[in-house]
């Protein structure tokens, strides 16, 4: 302490100072501020490259070759416009079929993806690099396994509460207007369901972290996954779709063979004949 | 329809005489009890007499037997669930062993529905089982309504028990939605909640009635509890005076049957009841609960669990009455959006209409509909003997349009469903129905009543022409023809023992001469009305028709039964109006398939 003290009035004491404060700033900075853009391996100039290119073979003709977005054709949007979806969007576009969208209609629908991991990753980090958005998940954020079996019931409060009204309280899916619907989510990765609620695809409501929590998500994440683990008490679940499949079946099944059974009492019996 | 077809399979008309036997060990000690109450109760004289009353036979019969055991059903399976089930909307934590809803906050009837699904033995099934009956039980009953009304059994004598009929159609409609909404989950809230909007739009008292009705805003925390008394106690006590009305009236009519030789207005043809239509009664109902058994064994319905407990702030996506109520909640689904305010009060149109106005519709065509069709025919005769559906197309006709329509409401119940599993826009389903609700049933009408009439001109060809063999014979000119035989004197009496009911013409001015305006003009109006009705009917042969035809099948029998060796053998075919019936002299006539000029005479 006596050597600080003694040299606190040393005419390089300032500058020393303001280095140090500026190298604790950066060390501070580094350890505080948000994981940039790069996360997951994107951001990487070479990937955004690649991501380019890929994006101006499939993805240009409809969302433009800046991801600008090509405006409307017929009143019904040809390709948004990318700046700002952020890297999760287009995981989850991509990674569930949905992008490229074979042709224009209502929605995009689901169908097996075309691109490898690293391609999604490129255009991923390419649209990125278009603007700030949200990035893709990290597998601890999305991976349920550690959630407690009361968080797991209380995802199913969150479930029914945010999102049974479009998806169905079985997560067997639901008609919206105009010919657009919410799919159904068995068999949905956990990551695309994580960036499914960040992004809200479509019709779908965006679920920030404001609104549900990361905690929140993984709880609905884990009630999602095990309702789909449940074994089906009570027998076949003849569709999982409530009452009306069930009135479906009790008129083909329970009407239906009652009277055959009733055609062949009728038919038996001491005929005089 | 090829071979002459056996029509009646009549019962023995003998008495089944028993032979005296001596009485077994178990007989001769139950004797003295027997005679004990016999004694007392003189129940021996009146099982002699009713126990041998006759029942026809038919499969049709069997439909309303559907309803009756589902309905015993329904009461043993609701005995055990009363046993576990609470019906209280307290508040309480679950604790039961559904793991995806531990810790959550519900009312004590939820969590005692998931203790019987779960936690106590058997509950499930008798769960399940309850609810597949309830849901026959319903089926049952419009199925069997349908066969009443297509057969015209609702006639006289029988128009009171057609409406104790459709009083407990109704009435299931109200039990089964009370149980429905016992579990308290999510959809049987919602449930709750599209009830309590139907109670509301009830012009300006709606909201006093809904008061009345949950004690207070809905949810309260009474109505389980109320609904529970309706499901448990109120609606099955009336339920079962209909029945036991409703059956006391059959016996006392006797049963209907299907015409055929034997069977007039003054006999029945059938069975005894005891023992063999007993036995078949007896039998049926175990068939009836075994398949109730299995459905609920093997069949999930209304899993309550996955649903989760009511909560007003939630409604899920494929939310859905049971089927019965389908109709309704379609109506409400595809209806405009129309409300009018007048003078502080609101008047929803949007759901009175669709909703209590489509119920009111129903049920009160159902019921006056005996009544309108006796006012048209003018007809204060005693029916015994049933019609069949074609010979009254225009019956027919009308039932099912009622079911088209009802069906289209019925897809508007499932239109969501519909939309996701067809991939159809919700939107174009919706307004597809609501065009279809109008359109579908008038296309319906009309081919209907084609299809009736194309029945009875089918009848009238077996009758004139007699049955298709299946054989074709080629005939010497090298035409095809179908030989054909004639029909049964059974079945041609089945063909042809109809009344025929007749169109009216309005009649002169002096037929109405003295009678008061309005009579006249209800007059005019129901001649107009008989025309509707009767008018496009075939009519039966006249019997010079069918002796001419008798004849010439008598004469085209002994050419078909030639064998001649010459190859030749005739080919009665159709075609016999185009030849005016003439040219039978030289035993044919007929046409060569193909060209009606090269006729030629092979004898
Ligand atoms: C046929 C035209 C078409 C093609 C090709 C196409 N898209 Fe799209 N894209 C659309 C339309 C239309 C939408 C908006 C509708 C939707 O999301 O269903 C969309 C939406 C998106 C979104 C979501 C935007 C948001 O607001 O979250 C992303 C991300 C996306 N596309 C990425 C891609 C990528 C990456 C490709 C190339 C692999 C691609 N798209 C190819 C038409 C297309
Ligand atoms: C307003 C209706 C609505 C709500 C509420 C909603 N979603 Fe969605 N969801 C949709 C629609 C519409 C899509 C389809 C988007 C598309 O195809 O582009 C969708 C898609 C999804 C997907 C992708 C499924 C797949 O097959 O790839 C997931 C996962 C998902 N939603 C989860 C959720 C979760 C979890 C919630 C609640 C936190 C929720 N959604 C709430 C409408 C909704
Ligand atoms: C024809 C008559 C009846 C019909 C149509 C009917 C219909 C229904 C329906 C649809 C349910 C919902 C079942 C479910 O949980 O999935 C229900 C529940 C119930 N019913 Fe009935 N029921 C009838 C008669 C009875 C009778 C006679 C009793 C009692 C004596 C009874 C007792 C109950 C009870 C206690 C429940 C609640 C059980 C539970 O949901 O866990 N029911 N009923």
């Amino acid at each position: 302490m006596r050597f600080l003290s003694s040299r606190r009035r040393h005419p390089a004491a300032k500058v020393m100072l303001l280095v140090a404060a500026l190298f604790v700033m950066g060390a501070l900075y580094s350890v505080v501020a948000p994981a940039s853009q790069s996360s997951a391996d994107t951001g990487t100039s070479q990937q955004i490259a690649e991501g380019r290119a890929l994006f101006a073979v499939g993805c240009a003709s409809c969302h433009g070759l800046n991801g600008e977005g090509n405006g409307t054709v017929g009143g019904s949007v040809l390709g948004p416009s990318l700046i700002g979806v952020g890297a999760a969007s287009v995981d989850f576009q991509v990674g569930t079929g949905r992008m490229p969208m074979a042709r224009p209609g209502a929605q995009a629908p689901q169908k097996p993806n075309q691109y490898s991991e690293e391609e999604i990753a490129a255009l991923a980090a390419y649209v990125a690099s278009l603007g700030p958005g949200p990035e893709i998940p990290k597998p601890e954020e999305y991976d349920p396994a550690s959630v407690s079996e009361e968080d797991i019931a209380r995802g199913g409060e969150l479930f029914r509460t945010n999102c049974s009204a479009c998806h169905n309280f079985a997560g067997a899916g639901g008609a919206l207007p105009n010919g657009k619907y919410a799919p159904a989510l068995y068999g949905v990765s956990n990551k695309h369901l994580y960036e499914a609620m960040l992004t809200g695809p479509q019709q779908m409501p965006v679920f920030s972290d404001g609104v549900l929590t990361p905690d929140d998500k993984r709880a609905v994440i884990g009630y999602l996954n095990e309702l789909h683990e449940q074994p089906n008490q009570g027998g076949l679940t003849l569709g999982g779709i409530g009452p009306v499949s069930e009135g479906l079946w009790a008129f083909i099944i329970g009407l239906g063979s009652l009277v055959g059974f009733a055609i062949w009492i009728a038919a038996k019996g001491a005929k005089a004949r | 329809m090829a071979k002459p077809a056996a029509t009646a399979t009549d019962a023995p008309s003998l008495e089944a005489q028993a032979p005296a036997r001596e009485l077994g060990p178990v007989f001769k000690a139950a004797a003295g009890p027997a005679k004990w109450a016999d004694d007392r109760l003189g129940l021996a004289a009146l099982g002699r007499k009713n126990l041998r009353k006759v029942f026809p036979d038919h499969w049709s019969f069997l439909l309303g037997e559907i309803a009756l055991y589902s309905f015993i059903i329904c009461l043993l399976t609701g005995v055990f669930l009363t046993i576990w089930f609470k019906p209280s909307m307290a508040e309480i934590e679950y604790e039961g062993s559904y793991q995806l809803l531990k810790g959550l906050h519900m009312s004590e009837a939820y969590s005692s529905s998931l203790a019987l699904s779960f936690d106590i033995r058997g509950g499930l099934l008798m769960r399940q089982m309850h609810h597949w009956a309830a849901m026959l039980f319903i089926a049952a009953m419009l199925a069997h309504s349908l066969r009443v009304f297509f057969t015209g059994a609702f006639r006289k004598p029988r128009e009171l028990n057609w409406l104790l009929g459709v009083g407990l159609l109704a009435i299931g409609l109200i039990e089964g939605f009370a149980g429905y909404s016992l579990p308290d989950d999510l959809l049987s809230g919602t449930g709750l909640r599209f009830v309590d909007g139907l109670i509301r739009s009830i012009p300006i008292i709606g909201t006093w009635a809904e008061f009345f009705v949950f004690n207070g805003e809905f949810p309260g925390d009474l109505i389980i509890a109320r609904l529970y008394m309706v499901h448990i106690l109120l609606v099955p006590a009336i339920i079962l005076g209909l029945i036991a009305a409703h059956l006391a009236l059959v016996f006392y009519h006797k049963h209907t049957q299907y015409p055929g030789p034997g069977r007039t207005e003054e006999n029945v043809v059938g069975y005894p009841l005891y023992p063999v239509y007993m036995a078949k009664a007896g039998g049926f109902f175990f068939i009836v609960f075994g398949v109730v058994t299995l459905m609920g064994g093997l069949m999930q319905i209304n899993p309550v669990w996955t649903f989760g407990p009511y909560n007003p702030a939630e409604v899920t996506a494929g939310s859905q009455p049971d089927w019965y109520m389908g109709f309704v909640e379609g109506a409400i689904r595809i209806m405009p959006n129309w409300e009018s305010h007048i003078g502080g009060t609101t008047w929803s149109w949007n759901v009175a209409i669709p909703g209590l106005g489509l119920m009111g519709l129903m049920f009160g065509l159902m019921a006056a509909y005996p009544f309108i069709e006796r006012w048209v025919t003018g007809d204060t005769g005693e029916h015994h003997i049933l019609d069949r559906p074609r010979n009254n197309p225009t019956r027919t006709a009308f039932g099912v349009a009622a079911m088209t329509c009802y069906g289209m409401f019925w897809i508007g119940g499932g239109n969501d469903i519909v939309a996701t599993q067809f991939r159809v826009s919700l939107n174009a389903v919706t307004y597809f129905l609501r065009v279809a609700v109008f359109v579908a049933p008038v296309l319906a009408f009309i081919i209907t009543k084609r299809i009736c009439i194309g029945l009875q001109r089918a009848d009238a060809e077996r009758l004139l022409h007699g049955a298709e063999t299946g054989i074709i014979v080629r005939g010497p000119s090298g035409s095809y023809g179908e030989r054909h035989v004639p029909i049964s004197a059974d079945e041609a009496f089945t063909l042809t023992q109809h009344v025929e009911p007749l169109p009216l013409t309005d009649g002169s001015e002096e037929e109405y001469a003295g009678v008061p305006a309005k009579e006249a003009r209800s007059e005019r109006l129901r001649r107009k009305a008989t025309r509707f009705y009767f008018q496009d009917n075939l009519r039966k042969p006249s019997r010079a028709e069918l002796e001419a035809a008798a004849h010439h099948q008598a004469l085209e029998a002994g050419h078909g039964g030639h064998g001649d060796g010459h190859g030749d053998g005739q080919a009665p075919r159709h075609g016999h109006e185009d030849n005016g019936h003439d040219g039978h002299g030289n035993g044919n006539g007929h046409h060569a398939i193909g060209s009606s000029e090269s006729e030629s005479s092979t004898h």
